[in-house]
């Protein structure tokens, strides 16, 4: 096809992957790399490096509206995002060593994994009203505002959490992808934080999990400008839409409809992977 | 300056530098198409192109002559430096509030950072 006709497509695509990110929390890689890939014939680890902008481009565009919200932990952000950082490194340099049909498997399973987040449920049972020992050492508790009115909380398992943001990062080195699913239940569940807390803080996270990995794929040409042009500029469109439509949104339903897509694009990457087809 | 005002501040910023390096990706764009509209694209298999600008000085000098390579990294690159920016004030903030454990913490962020991108300089 031309330029023009893929640039075009692209950007719809993007726009399209913008939205549903900004109503569900899940987006960038999960829709972006499957429709290069799988509909567009895009080479795995191109798409993965315009998914990784895309990343980027929607954590630093919804900024300042998480922020002001109030929900957001910039202490317990910075602190996991050593390990978020670190793992993002390591993984975006074994991209480069693992061959695209490897990189495809992994990816679909990590699909398969976010389709089953999406509606198995959000909230962990219990909270933490205070933080245990080295979470206080830390200062990582907080409050986030509960109708009207401020509710403090606290936060547990700092090890354990810490243990995983490092995999988050290293998926998300190794794929281009945010990983904000993994961080929110990094924070939800194993660290017993506030669930709207955990996921603006995740949000906050995976842009600066995405930058981390930027430098390696820069390096290793895996971003090519032809691709990450229209995929930024329609994540972003996208996403400003879906920021406005969230209060209208029949999100309930929106989940499992993307469930289920995500669900059937994980299996036909993983298909395509071991067939050697991506 | 408390908590809440700095990172709504930060918040503002960031989203500038979004607007702005998606201006300069836009601008690429556009100089891309008008010069390759109807060039065949074929994008499936990975192979790092020669043409492309991939240290921060080929990315500027391609930029300057509007070349569309040059000006998409180039916005990219402000992109990517936006979550970097965001860490680098999270360090002033809690400078500001003399919280040393997380000027530290937080300098530790922006050194893994700093560090991946200069293997692309």
């Amino acid at each position: 096809m031309t330029a023009l006709v893929f640039t075009f497509v692209v950007v719809v695509v993007s726009a399209v992957a913008g939205f549903l990110g900004a109503l569900t929390g899940l987006g960038g890689g999960v829709v972006v790399i499957p429709a290069l890939t799988l509909a567009l014939g895009v080479d795995m680890k191109i798409a993965m490096g315009a998914s990784l902008v895309s990343v980027i481009a929607t954590s630093s565009g919804a900024a300042a509206a998480y922020v002001r919200e109030g929900f957001s932990n910039i202490r317990i952000g910075m602190f996991l995002e050593i390990a978020t950082t670190v793992g993002a490194v390591a993984g975006a340099f074994l991209a480069g060593r693992f061959s695209t049909h490897v990189l495809a498997v992994i990816f679909g399973l990590v699909l398969i994994q976010s389709a089953w987040q999406t509606v198995a449920g959000d909230h962990a049972a219990t909270r933490a009203s205070s933080s245990d020992k080295l979470a206080s050492r830390l200062r990582l508790g907080g409050e986030y505002p509960v109708e009207g009115e401020k509710r403090a909380y606290g936060v547990r398992n700092v090890p354990a959490g810490f243990g995983i943001m490092f995999g988050a990062g290293a998926l998300s080195g190794l794929l281009g992808i945010g990983s904000g699913a993994v961080k929110v239940i990094a924070m939800d569940r194993a660290m017993k934080i506030p669930f709207k807390v955990s996921t603006t803080t995740s949000n906050f996270m995976i842009g600066v999990t995405a930058a981390a990995s930027a430098g390696v794929y820069l390096s290793h040409g895996f971003i090519d400008p032809r691709v990450a042009m229209p995929v930024m500029l329609g994540v972003l469109g996208g996403a400003l839409l879906g920021s406005r439509a969230l209060v209208h949104a029949p999100v309930r339903t929106l989940r499992i409809v993307f469930a289920v897509v995500i669900g059937a694009l994980a299996i036909e990457m993983i298909v395509s992977g071991i067939g050697g087809k991506v | 300056m408390n908590d809440q005002r700095l990172e709504v501040m930060i918040g503002r910023l960031l989203q500038a530098g979004v607007l702005l390096a998606a201006a300069i990706v836009f601008a690429g764009g556009a100089v891309y198409l008008v010069q390759h509209a109807d060039a065949k694209v074929d994008f499936r298999h990975f192979a790092a192109r020669p043409g492309v600008p991939r240290t921060f000085r080929g990315i500027f000098q391609s930029a300057a002559a509007f070349e569309s390579e040059g000006l998409i990294q180039l916005g990219l690159l402000l992109l990517i430096a936006t979550p970097v920016a965001r860490v680098a004030m999270a360090v002033v903030g809690f400078f500001m509030e003399r919280d040393w454990l997380y000027v530290t913490v937080s300098a530790i962020v922006l050194a893994v950072l700093v560090f991946s991108l200069m293997r692309a300089a």
